[in-house]
């Protein structure tokens, strides 16, 4: 029993070894521009989002106060009984604090906003979600991750889990950890959401996808993240 | 017959319908009156948005870059299979394996959340189907190593 236990033990850190980041499996120019913030075409966003965030926030907030923050959701929102994404608090919180109309899903201001406030978190490890209340939320997102979809009848799993390595195509799959969002995708030619991503991915495989904001996309939010609990931000990433 | 109807209970007599409205059978007789046409067969396969095959299958298209590697190449498929195992495994290769990730091409029961545009289609045609097989029966080559 105890031998088992020190093989598991020692097959643990293994396992979080071979997760990878789709950065790991980019072309060598795509991660340059990553790494370098004055070629990173995600750092445009970043800083609008720094001008809104000190000319309209910082009457409660820090910029050090952010430090972690993105790295902790989705998360329990108190007022909803819901969890939230990180845009998704933004966007509540200006329209609670600031008495104006929420900026949607995907616009230009929340997505800076949501890329300055993730930008603070980079290099952080995605923290495990351990709030009981988010469980059931989880399962859900699990579930939905597993499940079959479309007229091309594909779950993620068929392709993220089962076959992430292989070409589809030209393309790379990738493990889909989610460990860079917002990010700058060369195919989109600007910054998007993982909701934006999920979204791809749905259309991919010919079914219907869930409305921007829909609590299945932050279903799948959450267990993403906890599948990728560990790993570290890169917000704001490139990908192709 | 009022007998029979009583006698089968609805969930059997429910399957059966099914089974029989199944736009295929079993035994995978061509799917049309028309032989299929290789030449379309071929440039069905070699479409990315119709017949998708070469998101996941390397082929002898050598036109075509970025094949995928999510499946065997079909290279010597006309080796391997008669016309109605092919027909089959297009029309509803998880009647052999219901874990493949192969899609149906020929099946518009039992999926989930589909397109609004896609809803009630098939992704190929009947002919459509009849012209990949005749194309795949003329692959027969084994792959390249």
């Amino acid at each position: 029993m105890k031998r088992l236990l020190a093989l598991l033990l020692l097959a643990l850190p293994a396992s979080a070894q071979d997760r990878r980041s789709g950065f790991e499996d980019m072309a060598r120019e795509t991660q340059a521009m990553q790494r370098d913030d004055m070629q990173n075409p995600g750092m445009l966003w970043v800083a609008e989002g720094e001008d809104r965030f000190n000319r309209d926030c910082t009457a409660c907030h820090s910029e050090a106060s952010m430090r972690g923050v993105a790295a902790r959701y989705p998360a329990w929102d108190e007022a909803t009984g819901a969890p939230i994404d990180l845009a998704g608090r933004i966007s509540a919180c200006v329209e609670r604090h600031q008495r104006v109309a929420p900026p949607a899903r995907e616009s230009q201001p929340l997505l800076a906003l949501t890329a300055y406030v993730a930008h603070q978190s980079r290099g952080l490890p995605i923290s495990r979600p351990s709030d009981p209340r988010l469980a059931p939320a989880l399962e859900q997102g699990r579930a939905l991750y597993g499940e079959r979809r479309g007229q091309l009848d594909l779950s993620c799993v068929q392709c993220h889990d089962d076959n992430a390595g292989r070409r589809l195509a030209g393309s790379t799959i990738p493990q889909a950890h989610p460990t860079g969002y917002p990010l700058y995708r060369l195919e989109w030619q600007g910054v998007g959401s993982l909701q934006r991503r999920l979204r791809g991915c749905m259309t991919g495989v010919r079914s219907e996808p869930f409305a921007y904001g829909a609590a299945e996309y932050v279903a799948l939010e959450l267990f993403l993240n906890d599948r990728a609990a560990g790993m570290l931000l890169e917000t704001p990433a490139v990908r192709p | 017959m009022g007998d029979i109807a009583r006698a089968v209970p609805r969930r059997v007599a429910l399957a059966l319908a099914l089974l029989l409205a199944t736009p295929a059978r079993a035994d995978e007789a061509p799917l049309t009156d028309v032989p299929g046409d290789a030449a379309r067969g071929r440039a069905i396969v070699a479409d990315r948005t119709r017949g998708l095959c070469l998101l996941c299958h390397a082929g002898p298209i050598p036109e075509e870059r970025f094949q995928g590697n999510l499946a065997p190449p079909l290279d010597g498929a006309g080796l391997r299979w008669s016309a109605a195992e092919l027909r089959l495994r297009l029309v509803d290769g998880k009647r052999l394996n219901p874990d493949s990730i192969m899609p149906s091409y020929y099946r518009v029961e039992g999926l989930h959340r589909v397109s609004p545009a896609q809803r009630g289609r098939t992704i190929l045609a009947a002919q459509e189907i009849e012209d990949v097989v005749a194309y795949l029966l003329t692959l027969r080559e084994e792959p390249p190593r």
